[in-house]
């Protein structure tokens, strides 16, 4: 196959893409009593392809990822608890445009830098977010957040049940399937391919006229948005919302984490890095968490050195390897 | 609010100051020199300020010997550590590094963590540093005052060696143009692994130093590393009377924010560093296209 039709066929869907969704609803059917568990994967899936947007595919190397699921948990959160606004889709559709919002205004004066004053800046709206969070207390429940939120039904027929998770899951799964889809299709546009080429060679992009700038911003700004959808789940899902929880250079160092685990830039790594890690977190950290920093640590350092492209990249190694040299 | 109160409030930031200027200036160099992302900075102050406080505890060194063990101890692993993770990643992305520090931070935590344990840990002050001394126009904490002592002296040591000296000369030139110091003859990697260790140990130093106003636990390398990271990037990368002058104003800043603003003091030293950094990307004291 020459390299033309290979391009023009990359977006068509193949039949393993369809493989993850049944899964998760098999899920549903085979663990009825680990919902509670795996609806925070989907969030968790959500919101490492937000960051795989800005970061495997624009390559903006961000610390400050999480502001935007913060913002976006703390925009339904404040909705449900200070106007009554416990519609579940709406909520979520205020999350994103807030969300937006902060990543459009952000992003318009961020990414006019790079290196590490980007990275510091990132790291500096986040911390600003926080802050906010911590401050205003009257608005925000401060430090102790704002518990005990409800929401009303899906569509007026499924309520969220607190202890089994069967609704939420099922409504994190829709949820993530249409973001899912949206993301799939901006990464095979000439948009994503665009994104691509400013990651691989900035300059020849400028050279050739791409509108750089317009193009990183865009893609900030869908993926705060995106990453709001994912924080608004999380409070909606769990009926609370704490700096602790959705703030924080800690959450943003880890689903950085997830994503490299999975492998960024390739769609399926948030898929692969979330189930890897949460499963992992899940066993191990509430028993041994020393040892699980510790691994997590040395994990981390042999991924930067070794295994730069995730776990699906060491799959794609082990494959080529097999097929022999081509 | 009368001149002594002023005065004293003045000091306690500048005293803080001094421990920021004293654990960034490395990460300024070595960032410079570089240009690594080194998020496990603050992960040397640690080391260096756990065996600064656990030889005094359990050798029963003398405050300076103890802070003299502590800076070759954190130097020397940090040699090892280099050559062994740091160098293999200097041509690599920005992400690759980013993860290899947090990577390595989360290492030391754990380490620190399991050998030690989770709780904080105090630093017993000799005698002559605890106290106070009479400045004439008011009594003031002995131990501030050493610090703010120490750090300028460290400040302008540095500063002599830097601009001095044959081998600040090519530090300087190789963060100015790695390059070009390098077609000079210059062995920028053996200048890095060098500032680096040297840098790691004054890390430590400032890490046993300032455990009495910072504190000391295994959370310390990231609960501190936005304020590191803001003190390198305000002063510019490798300029070591810019780390100087920003570290005072942040510590200063901090200092007056969390008297009057107890809650949320900090929200303003993150606007503002946001502000400087839109305003100016390469620092408030760095060199235009540093960065």
């Amino acid at each position: 196959m020459n390299a033309a039709t290979e391009l023009a066929r990359r977006h068509r869907l193949r039949w393993w893409e369809a493989l993850p969704w049944i899964a998760s609803l098999a899920c549903f059917f085979a663990f009825p009593n680990y919902l509670a568990f795996a609806t925070q994967v989907l969030i968790t899936i959500l919101f490492a392809l937000s960051l795989d947007l800005v970061l495997g595919y624009a390559g903006i190397v961000t610390l400050g990822h999480a502001a935007f699921f913060g913002a976006g948990a703390y925009t339904v959160g404040m909705l449900a608890m200070h106007l009554g606004w416990n519609e579940p889709f709406s909520g979520l559709l205020a999350a994103a445009l807030v969300a937006g919002a902060i990543g459009l205004a952000s992003g318009l004066v961020l990414l006019r830098t790079h290196g590490l004053a980007l990275l510091m800046l990132t790291l500096c709206t986040m911390a600003l977010l926080e802050q906010a969070a911590n401050m205003g207390a009257a608005w925000t429940g401060g430090f102790d957040g704002m518990p005990g939120l409800s929401f009303s039904k899906i569509l007026g027929l499924f309520g969220f049940d607190v202890l089994y998770y069967r609704s939420q899951y099922l409504y994190a799964l829709a949820v993530l399937f249409v973001c899912f889809a949206i993301v799939r299709t901006l990464i095979y546009s000439s948009f994503g391919q665009s994104l691509t080429g400013i990651r691989e060679n900035l300059l020849r992009m400028h050279a050739v006229g791409a509108p750089v700038r317009a193009r990183q911003v865009l893609a900030y700004t869908i993926s705060a948005a995106l990453a709001g959808v994912a924080g608004a789940l999380f409070t909606q899902a769990n009926g609370y919302v704490s700096i602790q929880a959705v703030l924080g250079l800690e959450r943003s160092a880890g689903i950085m984490i997830v994503l490299i685990l999975g492998g960024y830039g390739r769609l399926y790594g948030a898929f692969v890095g979330a189930i890897v890690y949460m499963l992992l977190e899940h066993l191990l950290a509430k028993a041994y968490p020393t040892a699980w920093q510790l691994g997590l640590g040395v994990t981390l350092i042999a991924v930067a050195l070794f295994a730069r492209n995730g776990v699906i990249g060491m799959f794609d190694a082990l494959r080529r390897r097999l097929d022999g040299p081509a | 609010m009368d001149l002594n109160s002023l005065i004293s409030i003045l000091l306690g930031g500048m005293a803080a100051g001094m421990v920021l200027f004293i654990v960034s200036v490395g990460l300024s160099v070595t960032m410079g020199l570089m240009g690594f992302v080194n998020l496990a900075h603050g992960g040397f102050a640690m080391l260096g300020g756990y065996a600064i406080v656990l030889s005094m505890k359990h050798w029963g060194l003398p405050f300076p010997a103890a802070l003299a063990f502590g800076f070759f101890a954190v130097a020397g692993v940090s040699v090892v550590l280099e050559r062994l993770l740091y160098a293999p990643l200097y041509r690599a992305t920005e992400l690759d590094q980013v993860l290899l520090t947090i990577g390595l931070a989360f290492v030391m935590i754990a380490t620190v963590t399991l050998s030690v344990g989770p709780e904080t840990q105090t630093v017993e002050l000799p005698e002559w540093l605890r106290g106070q001394t009479d400045l004439g126009l008011l009594q003031y904490r002995t131990y501030s005052l050493v610090l703010i002592l120490a750090g300028t002296a460290l400040m302008i040591a540095l500063w002599l060696g830097f601009e001095r000296t044959r081998i600040g000369a090519r530090i300087r030139a190789a963060v100015d143009n790695r390059r070009m110091a390098q077609s000079m003859g210059v062995d920028v990697g053996r200048l890095f692994t060098l500032t680096f260790a040297f840098g790691s140990g004054l890390a430590a130093i400032g890490g046993g130093l300032g455990a009495e106003i910072l504190g000391l636990d295994p959370q310390y390398p990231f609960r501190y590393l936005a304020y590191f990271l803001i003190v390198v990037a305000v002063g510019g990368l490798g300029r070591i009377s810019g780390v100087f002058f920003a570290a005072i104003v942040i510590g200063v800043l901090d200092f007056v924010l969390k008297i009057y603003f107890p809650k949320g003091g900090t929200l303003f030293i993150y606007a503002l560093a946001l502000i400087l950094l839109l305003a100016r990307p390469q620092g408030l004291f760095g060199k235009k296209g540093a960065q």
